[in-house]
């Protein structure tokens, strides 16, 4: 359970940073790190004491593999997730060269 | 396994709590890092080689990107200040963490311990599995058999993002 309980903590880390920071860079990590606590987590939910990696050996005969499920899950998702990084790079970059700045209470011209 | 993981967790915790107040946002993007890496030792020890693999690859694609992207721009940190603006900031934060914690300590106790998961829900997908897929990798038989869809929808979103950083790279902004 510690380990499920640490893993939030992670998680929460990766929200104070996304509530609190003010330069975009900090939030696009921030935002990363809440990814990771969550992708750990998965793979800790499909994992199974003294099971094997899921690559099936035909010698070896009722054996126990981990979960492949999550896991697959889990591959798509990080890809995503470095398709949405590079994508928030590409636009604070943007901004930066519009505002010569990363600070978001500088960037004023997209509020309502 | 518990332990050794809570150990490489902790200092986890530790890399993303320096990089969200590091001075010079060069070394918050490598204490970043420390969170990808440990994240990579985590897979491993969990029995995931293939995410351990997509994971480093991903992470260093990532720090190259952020490292450009800094080195392109500023290395310096906004100065805080403390205004009655973050004040509020952090009370909010402070409330919804709790309320978080809460729920999440409630909804733990519906899992299963570490290590005692059972195949409940993939058992369609592992039993006879290499016969269907002809893959004996089961994470990949998952991926490109049964999930194959997802993961060509996976490939348009790759590819969609791509379209988008060299748009918004390449468009003159308005004066």
């Amino acid at each position: 359970m510690t380990v499920y309980i640490l893993c939030f903590v992670l998680f929460l880390v990766g929200l104070y940073g996304v509530i609190t920071r003010r330069n975009l860079i900090k939030i696009a990590i921030a935002l990363s790190i809440m990814e990771f606590s969550i992708f750990l987590m998965l793979v800790l939910i499909g994992y199974i004491d003294g099971g094997l990696a899921p690559i099936v050996d035909p010698d070896l005969a009722g054996q126990i593999y981990v979960d492949p499920l999550p896991q697959a899950m889990v591959l798509t998702a990080i890809v995503i997730g470095l398709a949405t990084t590079s994508m928030l790079m590409a636009i604070a970059i943007r901004l930066y060269r519009k505002y010569k700045t990363f600070d978001i209470r500088e960037i004023k011209n997209l509020r309502g | 396994m518990e332990l050794t993981i809570s150990i490489i967790l902790g200092f986890m915790i530790i890399g993303a709590i320096y990089a969200l107040h590091a001075k010079d946002l060069l070394s918050a993007v490598v204490a970043m890092g420390i969170v990808g890496y440990g994240l990579v030792i985590c897979f491993l020890l969990l029995k995931a080689p293939d995410l351990a693999i997509v994971q480093i690859v991903v992470e260093t694609i990532t720090l190259v990107i952020m490292v450009a992207v800094v080195l392109d721009s500023t290395r310096d940190e906004i100065a805080v200040t403390f205004d009655r603006r973050s004040i509020i900031n952090m009370v909010t934060g402070l409330i919804v963490f709790a309320a978080l914690f809460y729920f999440f300590i409630l909804a733990i106790g519906n899992l299963d311990p570490l290590g005692s998961h059972t195949l409940r829900m993939s058992e369609s997908y592992v039993n006879g599995a290499v016969e269907k897929t002809g893959s004996v990798n089961l994470v990949t038989g998952v991926l490109f058999d049964f999930r194959a869809y997802d993961t060509l929808g996976e490939a348009v979103i790759l590819y969609t993002a791509a379209l988008g950083v060299l748009t918004l790279l390449r468009m003159k902004g308005k004066k």
